[in-house]
């Protein structure tokens, strides 16, 4: 579904991306671990258009996403939950809503969509009204995560979603992935915590200063020594 | 009496300022710059009015209407121009260019239109009011100045609360990035901010020169600079801060020319603007949200 080759991308004279390569088939929860700074954020940015490759491919069922314009990309079906959520403190929390369903036209089945994103996450219809910058860290995280739901993605990408959150809020952000994966929908997931992303995942790469050094199911990087020590402080 | 009638004049000059400063704050808030050429457009705006009512013949209403559709083309080209091409530089050259855009304005109107000041003919034919047995006099031009503001006021917090491009402009000021990931095209969204309010500027220009008739090249800088210290004392980048920024300015500018001195007036003004940034450098309705993590 989602494929990427040979990924290079510069900040400047600093590349931050080495040469990485990774495919996410239909229906998986891929995770990309890694420590700050290894390039994950800058891998999901480059596959939405907010920053440019210096070469390399991305392919998304076939078509490659550089060449087209990153506010296109989302009808295509992808949908990108960024690092600290996002989302737009100014206005209500169903307005954020209104503001992920921007490429789609059916006012009833927008509609539609809000209630589903609601029963998900019930919080959010209490506090429908509420200003998205007057929200906990936790629900600003919901919303960030119903608002990429609006767009009706195929494909979400995560950055990040457990960043800053408590360990009960951590484990519930986790469920609902889960939930959102068992849905239909594929998941590329971004994430420091190791432990609870390979928990989650199908398959992970793993990501050390912009190259890919390792990849395997999910479980057996679970297992696996170098991974135990470098990243789940076992 | 004569205090209620300079008030009524005050409120008048403020909603020409709110509605130029309309045009300032709007750009501001999502492009993230400073349109220094906007006071210049409303000047352009002025001589289209004065070419097409008093060279060519036509009813003013023709005349605004083509000044609108003018000054709107005229404020989206030099975005496309000049602004466009600059994103991701730095705001100081963004600044330069804008204030190079502004003097390109200025000159080119000079070659076209000579040095002499010419005399705008009034779009306003409502005749005055008087009210109190003559004591009050209410212009025409203030009895239309007014409600234009509020109706454009009103529009305007309309069209950006609730429909779907305004939303989209509400997105693109707060977070150009998120924006883009809901699928919202940035290049469109500042090229409408600039047609809206290069649109108002036409509109503001009518009523500023029916009210003020001189106009030469450099008419549209000083009210231009003022409305953009309205734009800051209500809190640039709110759209009710520019409302209320350009009355209270409009007041203050008018009740100061009559009681305290008319030459010291503009100094009164700025002096203003000073002060409002060291007590409260958002201006009175400017906030800044902290963010979560």
């Amino acid at each position: 579904m989602l494929e990427v080759k040979n990924l290079q991308v510069y900040y400047g004279v600093i590349q931050a991306i080495k040469d990485v390569s990774f495919t996410v088939n239909e229906g998986e929860v891929i995770a990309l671990i890694g420590a700050n700074g290894a390039g994950k954020t800058t891998i999901l940015h480059t596959i939405t258009g907010l920053i440019s490759a210096k070469s390399g491919e991305v392919l998304y069922e076939g078509a490659d996403l550089q060449k087209i314009p990153a506010h296109k990309i989302v009808s295509l079906g992808i949908a990108h939950v960024p690092e600290g959520r996002h989302v737009f403190a100014q206005l209500s929390v169903y307005e954020n809503l209104l503001m992920g369903a921007f490429t789609r036209k059916d006012k009833a089945e927008i509609d539609e969509s809000i209630q589903s994103v609601y029963k998900r996450f019930p919080r959010l219809q209490e506090r429908k009204n509420q200003l998205a910058g007057t929200l906990s860290g936790g629900e600003q995280q919901m919303l960030a995560m119903g608002r990429a739901l609006m767009s009706k993605p195929k494909i979400i990408l995560m950055d990040e979603p457990s960043m800053g959150l408590s360990p009960i809020l951590v484990a519930e952000i986790f469920d609902i992935i889960k939930s959102i994966s068992k849905s239909g929908t594929t998941v590329l997931l971004v994430e420091q915590n190791a432990k609870k992303a390979l928990s989650i995942a199908d398959r992970a790469y793993v990501l050390e200063t912009g190259k890919i050094v390792l990849t395997d199911d999910a479980k057996k990087l679970m297992d696996n020594e170098q991974v135990k020590k470098a990243y789940l402080g076992e | 009496m004569s205090f209620v009638s300079y008030l009524i004049k005050g409120v008048s000059l403020g909603s020409v300022y709110s509605i130029i400063a309309l045009g300032y704050t709007m750009v501001y808030g999502i492009a993230k710059m400073l349109n220094f050429a906007h006071g210049d457009v409303i000047m352009v705006g002025g001589y289209v009015i004065f070419t097409v009512m008093s060279m060519m013949g036509l009813n003013p209403v023709i005349a605004v209407l083509i000044s609108i559709i003018f000054c709107t083309l005229l404020g989206v080209t030099i975005e496309r121009v000049a602004y466009k091409p600059l994103r991701g530089a730095s705001s100081l050259a963004v600044l330069i260019t804008a204030i190079g855009v502004s003097y390109l304005l200025q000159n080119i109107a000079l070659l076209v239109f000579g040095a002499d000041t010419k005399s705008f003919s009034s779009v306003i034919t409502l005749p005055a009011l008087k009210l109190a047995d003559g004591a009050l006099t209410i212009s025409g031009e203030t009895l239309v100045t007014i409600p234009i503001c509020i109706i454009i006021m009103v529009a305007l917090t309309i069209f950006v609360k609730k429909s779907r491009t305004g939303r989209s402009m509400l997105a693109v000021s707060e977070d150009k990035a998120a924006a883009v990931l809901m699928g919202v095209n940035v290049n469109k969204t500042i090229a409408i901010t600039f047609a809206i309010g290069s649109s108002l500027a036409a509109v503001a220009s009518a009523l500023m020169f029916s009210a003020y008739p001189s106009l030469t090249s450099t008419s549209g800088s000083m009210p231009g600079i003022k409305a953009f210290v309205a734009a800051v004392f209500g809190g640039i980048g709110s759209i009710p801060g520019a409302m209320i920024g350009g009355i209270l300015l409009g007041v203050i500018e008018i009740l100061s020319r009559a009681y305290i001195s008319s030459q010291l007036a503009d100094a009164i003004v700025f002096m203003i603007l000073i002060l409002v940034l060291l007590v409260k450098p958002t201006g009175i309705l400017g906030k800044k949200m902290q963010e979560k993590v």
